[in-house]
């Protein structure tokens, strides 16, 4: 049988403001526990939620940059369940009408086509607190201080048929939220997460019944989780089982998705409207100050790189893939002024050392200044690319800017002519049998063999020769 | 409508509410009256009237993004049960 695989994501994106949705608490991540729930965030008897305006004005952001329409009166309502990271008894949340509504992004799929993928809706809700699990003599720890930081639920239509495609989606509101400036996407602090609605069907059939795939921290994640549960429902159907609805927790030291919650009433929440939160009505003057402030989307982005820069669609799609990637190569450009040159430096050299120091952008050791004054230095014939990356290096150990490297240790590159001259003739005499070689052989065998001499003279000069006049020297000479 | 005892004890259930058997027949007689009041409200003509998701014909007011809150943890642990290195402790959750 041809099996089809109909995947939805719901995708929380924590908003990036100051205080939280409802009270005046801090959310900054990483203080100590509980020093940042106040008696709203704890749900103390008395207190009144109070709406925080920027999450309100980040969720329409969001809906306007996917094209979405803005619900010009929207309510939050009660989602009941008891659980101790949640101390109301009840998240607060949107559910008949959410303050976002329909959208559409576009995914590239892997054939370089593009695929629209439905957003149902993007409501706004409180996150709930955590709970530690480790050793308290047998009880759980409950730190409340992410209680109350403002999410947007970003839900998409059941529009994917691969984990490939649910990847793609992810990352694409991964990016759209980056870029809006209104949730830092770090998904090792939660800031971004995932969780994946997974069936499977016969290809075209009726939709089947789906699992709910939970704790998908990272991108590859989901896709390993999505694979092997759709080869899990896969085989549980072929071998005469039923795929039950429920919510399954991905396990990635052991490679599989377990079963979390089974009790039938887990999912009867009880929705009624927030007695204590008025309706939320939006303004046209906000939509319109929303509109009128849009930073530049991902793919104009993209699209922008390719045309100004010329930069090759691949080259633009890489650059462009985070805003912090985007913003340090036009940095660098514009102070190196060769965008080829840039863009080949942060996606070879800078990249590389990030990677191979597990370090993101925002921590690299090298600024986008001081990059592109590096390049400047190649741009304009101070060093070879082969220097640059000793520069580069020293850079990144913190030896100083490129300008100091070159100095002190004496990089400069050597275009006197004459200085280069002493070099070829000392290589020429003391390599007589190469230089007769050369001379006796064929037109099209000497382009190869002038290689080593240009080598000779480049390790003889410590790589500071300029290339270019040491070719035309050689071949003047020969 | 009318509530069977089955879904008292659930609703009962998912609302942590402790309904002893002696009440159960009281509160799943009581729990209907207010359904068939519900039942009764909602055979009124209410085309054209907009549903409200509040009794007061206002709209939420906005607060501005600034933190206002200080850390309070002292006092609100000083009421809780149990706590440890600033975390409040609860009987064991693991799902």
């Amino acid at each position: 049988m041809q099996w089809e695989t109909v995947i939805g994501l719901e995708i929380h994106a924590q908003l990036a403001t100051r205080s939280k949705i409802f009270s005046g608490a801090s959310t900054a991540f990483g203080a100590a526990p509980n020093s940042q729930a106040c008696n709203i965030d704890l749900g103390m008897p008395g207190v009144l939620p109070v709406l925080n305006q920027e999450a309100v004005r980040m969720a329409v952001t969001f809906g306007v940059a996917i094209n979405a329409e803005i619900a010009p009166r929207s309510v939050f309502a009660r989602k009941n369940y008891f659980y101790p990271d949640l101390p109301k008894g009840y998240q607060i949340s949107q559910f008949e009408l959410p303050i976002v509504g329909k959208g559409v992004v576009e995914i590239e799929l892997d054939d370089g086509t593009l695929k629209p993928v439905g957003v149902t809706r993007a409501h706004l809700e409180e996150d709930a607190g955590k709970s530690l699990h480790e050793d308290f003599h047998g009880m759980t720890g409950v730190d409340l201080n992410r209680a109350g930081t403002p999410l947007l639920e970003i839900v998409s239509e059941p529009d994917m048929r691969s984990a490939r495609e649910a990847v793609a989606y992810a990352k694409k509101i991964h990016q759209i939220v980056q870029y809006l400036g209104i949730c830092d996407g770090n998904m090792q602090e939660g800031s971004f997460r995932c969780d994946a609605n997974v069936s499977v069907r016969p290809q075209g059939g009726p939709l089947g019944t789906r699992a709910e795939l939970k704790n998908l921290n990272s991108f590859r994640f989901l896709e390993r989780a999505i694979n092997i549960e759709v080869e899990r429902q896969i085989d549980l159907i072929e071998a005469g089982g039923t795929v039950v609805q429920e919510t399954r927790l991905y396990d990635a030291d052991r490679d599989e998705t377990r079963s979390m919650r089974s009790k039938e009433e887990a999912n009867d929440y009880r929705y009624f409207p927030d007695p204590d939160l008025l309706p939320v009505e939006l303004d046209g003057g906000l939509i319109e100050s929303v509109r009128a402030a849009m930073p530049e989307l991902p793919d104009a982005r993209r699209h922008r790189f390719e045309r100004d820069y010329a930069l090759s669609p691949y080259d633009a799609s890489v650059l462009t893939a985070s805003k912090g990637l985007a913003d340090y190569f036009e940095q660098a450009t514009k102070v190196a002024g060769d965008a080829k040159l840039a863009a080949n430096w942060v996606m070879g050299e800078l990249s590389g050392a990030l990677n191979k120091a597990g370090m993101s952008l925002d921590a690299s050791p090298v600024s986008a200044q001081a990059l592109g004054g590096m390049l400047l230095r190649i741009v304009d014939n101070t060093i070879s690319g082969k220097i640059a990356k000793q520069v580069f290096e020293a850079m990144w150990a913190g030896e100083g800017s490129a300008d100091q490297i070159i100095d002190a240790r004496g990089l400069k590159q050597i275009t006197d002519s004459g200085a280069i001259e002493a070099v070829v003739d000392e290589v020429l005499e003391a390599n007589p049998e190469q230089v007769s070689n050369y001379r006796k052989a064929d037109e099209k065998k000497r382009p190869k063999m002038l290689g080593f001499f240009v080598g000779q003279v480049m390790k003889q000069s410590k790589g500071k020769a300029n290339p270019q006049q040491v070719n035309e020297l050689l071949l003047k000479k020969l | 409508m009318s509530l069977e005892r089955s879904d008292v004890e659930k609703i009962a259930h998912l609302a942590r509410l402790a309904v002893s058997e002696d009440e159960l027949d009281a509160v799943t007689s009581d729990l209907s009256n207010i359904l068939h009041l519900v039942a009764q409200m909602d055979a009124a003509d209410t085309a054209g009237v907009e549903p409200m998701a509040h009794p007061l014909h206002m709209a939420q007011r906005l607060r501005p993004d600034e933190v206002s809150e200080t850390d309070q943890r002292e006092k609100f642990q000083a009421i809780a049960p149990l706590t440890e290195d600033g975390l409040y402790l609860v009987p064991r959750v693991i799902e």
